[in-house]
């Protein structure tokens, strides 16, 4: 198959200026600012059909013709490489091994945006990443890249770097905006969105790592091929696949979309691990609901998985294998969502830890059948959360009570979990 | 009191920004690491460097994972324990490593070397479990490799 984002990698270190350029990098900025307009660029884009790959995969093109173009003042870009998705690991990978596709992205989106400053907002533990991007920069900018008049034009760009201190709210685009600014990261309302009032009141675009890495290769090759490279009909591209859990190899890799789950864990991760059986997983990293045995010829793509009740998400995929609790695995991530609220709503703030109670009591054995119906309330009611967060939270849970309710029911009536000895 | 190359360092960081706050995070980490932790001093020249007050600095340092309002160890451990490096058996490598410091989680080893925090995903889930000790990550972990990190840590940190 034909590689995008992983076409320049190296096994052990990450390309070269040099060496990326040799490949046709840097060819689709020339390409634009020599002969496109930034309306072509956007519609490039659009025409692609490139779904956000942060998790949520709203059209990438779309959320860029939102912004107006007549506004005086400036607007921004920022790049969201705050990956904190419990399973994500994606983005690192891919700016370990190179952090040119992003730059040139950028530069590119900058160009159809109309944007003269644009930031990549980095997680902590991303501090490798980071430094291939510091020295890329640096390395664009001497080649006229970026910065002033980039290649001799009227177009000027600047590049900063967030270094951000950990915080799994961040990655909300409007509390990802706040932390920008410096002010205590908790989401704001969204109307306004981002795209009319964001960044220092301006209008702002929020992408994703994986996301502008795409756009190069739209813009050098059209976005007709852009739509081929997948597998299914109405998918688009490719998307990066991490993969943890009970696999034999726990491998990040690039696969055109529409590719199965059976297709991903029996080929580059080459099945399970020894002498385990595939009993669920989780495909878009701890947001998103349980996809269960039957669900393994599925087509890895926004709306097929959604189809079947869940999400691609991230493309965060943690298997589990029979024998594993799902009860258990419900409350660690119920856990890390209940710690990571930022608590600026009441359902999030209190739902959360009230939830984690309940299943942590059924964890060990104190369940009573009511708190079944107590944990479908929450799915319910934690959706009137003040952002995503809580009703991401609540993805598992409904997941675990959709597919798994003997499961649940079961650690109730016996009065201990069934998988512990 | 921070030396003077260090405030004129981060006066120009600060200068640098769109908005001075911009600059928050920069700042409390450089702080931080001068201090061992984000003392209440560290705060307050924080807080005259960013033109804001004690408290809006507060309501920063508080919020993030990386920025410590009470003292630490010399080297901060944390330990992922996300639903990937779960499925790993990172409750086997929490429980090894407080039996090895001699400490519960958020507790500070007896020679002040480590302190030892549970932490989200670190986005190594290929690689689980995971922690990182200061600076440094280790990955793969078992119990073997944990002694391993810390006794490198050690002779490192002298």
């Amino acid at each position: 198959m034909e590689l995008l984002l992983f076409k320049h990698n190296r096994p052990d270190r990450s390309v070269t200026f040099d060496e990326y350029c040799d490949e046709g990098g840097f060819a689709a900025l020339k390409k634009a600012i020599a002969g496109m307009s930034p309306d072509e660029v956007q519609q490039s884009v659009i025409d692609s059909g490139l779904r956000g790959r942060g998790g949520a995969g709203f059209p990438t093109g779309k959320k860029w013709s939102f912004v107006p173009r007549n506004l005086p003042g400036p607007r921004w870009l920022i790049c969201n490489c705050d990956e904190m998705e419990p399973g994500t690991y994606k983005d690192r990978v891919l700016l370990e091994h190179n952090p040119y596709s992003l730059i040139e992205g950028m530069t590119l989106a900058c160009y159809a945006l109309g944007v003269r400053h644009a930031f990549i907002f980095v997680r902590r533990g991303y501090e490798k990443a980071a430094e291939n991007l510091t020295r890329a920069l640096i390395e664009a900018k001497e080649a006229g890249f970026l910065g002033e008049r980039i290649l001799g034009s009227e177009i000027s760009v600047d590049l900063d770097l967030h270094l951000s201190a950990g915080r799994y709210i961040c990655g909300e685009e409007t509390a990802l905006i706040n932390a920008l600014e410096g002010k205590r990261p908790n989401p704001r309302s969204k109307p306004p969105f981002p795209a009319i009032k964001g960044l220092w009141d301006g209008p702002t675009v929020v992408n994703n790592v994986e996301t502008l890495a795409n756009v190069p290769a739209i813009v050098a090759n059209g976005p007709a091929w852009f739509k081929g490279l997948a597998l299914n009909p109405e998918g688009a591209g490719t998307k990066l696949f991490c993969v943890s859990g009970a696999v034999k190899n726990r491998v990040c890799v690039e696969l055109p979309i529409g590719t199965t789950l059976r297709q991903i864990i029996d080929g580059p991760c080459g099945g399970m691990a020894e002498g385990k059986k595939f009993k669920a997983c989780i495909p878009g990293g701890a947001s998103t609901q349980f996809m269960t045995p039957a669900q393994l010829d599925v087509p890895m793509d926004f709306d097929t998985v959604a189809k079947v009740g869940s999400r691609l998400g991230s493309g965060a995929i943690i298997v589990f294998e029979e024998g594993c609790c799902l009860v258990a695995a419900t409350l660690n991530l119920i856990t890390f969502f209940a710690r990571e609220s930022c608590g600026w709503c009441t359902p999030c703030r209190e739902g959360l830890p009230f939830v984690k109670e309940i299943l942590e009591r059924i964890e060990a054995g104190g369940g009573e059948e009511r708190d079944i119906g107590i944990l479908r309330e929450h799915v319910k009611y934690l959706s009137y959360a003040f952002c995503a967060f809580a009703p991401g939270a609540m993805a598992p849970l409904d997941g675990l009570l959709t597919h798994f309710e003997d499961e649940v029911r079961e650690h109730i009536l016996k009065g201990k979990c069934p998988f512990k000895g | 009191m921070i030396p003077d190359h260090l405030k004129k360092s981060l006066e120009e960081r600060v200068a640098h920004a769109v908005s001075p706050r911009e600059a928050a995070v920069d700042v409390m980490k450089v702080l931080q690491s001068h201090y061992g932790w984000l003392t209440d001093e560290a705060v307050g020249e924080a807080a005259q460097l960013l033109g804001l007050s004690r408290l809006q600095v507060d309501e920063l340092a508080t919020f993030y994972e990386m920025i410590y309002r009470r003292p630490v160890g010399k080297k901060v451990i944390h330990v992922c324990d996300s639903i990937s490096c779960w499925s790993a058996c990172c409750e086997a490598i929490m429980v090894h490593l407080q039996a090895r410091l001699g400490i519960g989680l958020g507790g500070t080893s007896a020679d002040g070397m480590f302190t030892l925090i549970p932490c989200c995903c670190m986005g190594m889930c290929g690689d689980g479990p995971v922690m990182s000790v200061g600076a440094n990550f280790y990955t793969n972990l078992t119990p073997e490799r944990v002694d391993e990190a810390l006794e490198l840590e050690r002779r490192i940190g002298n």
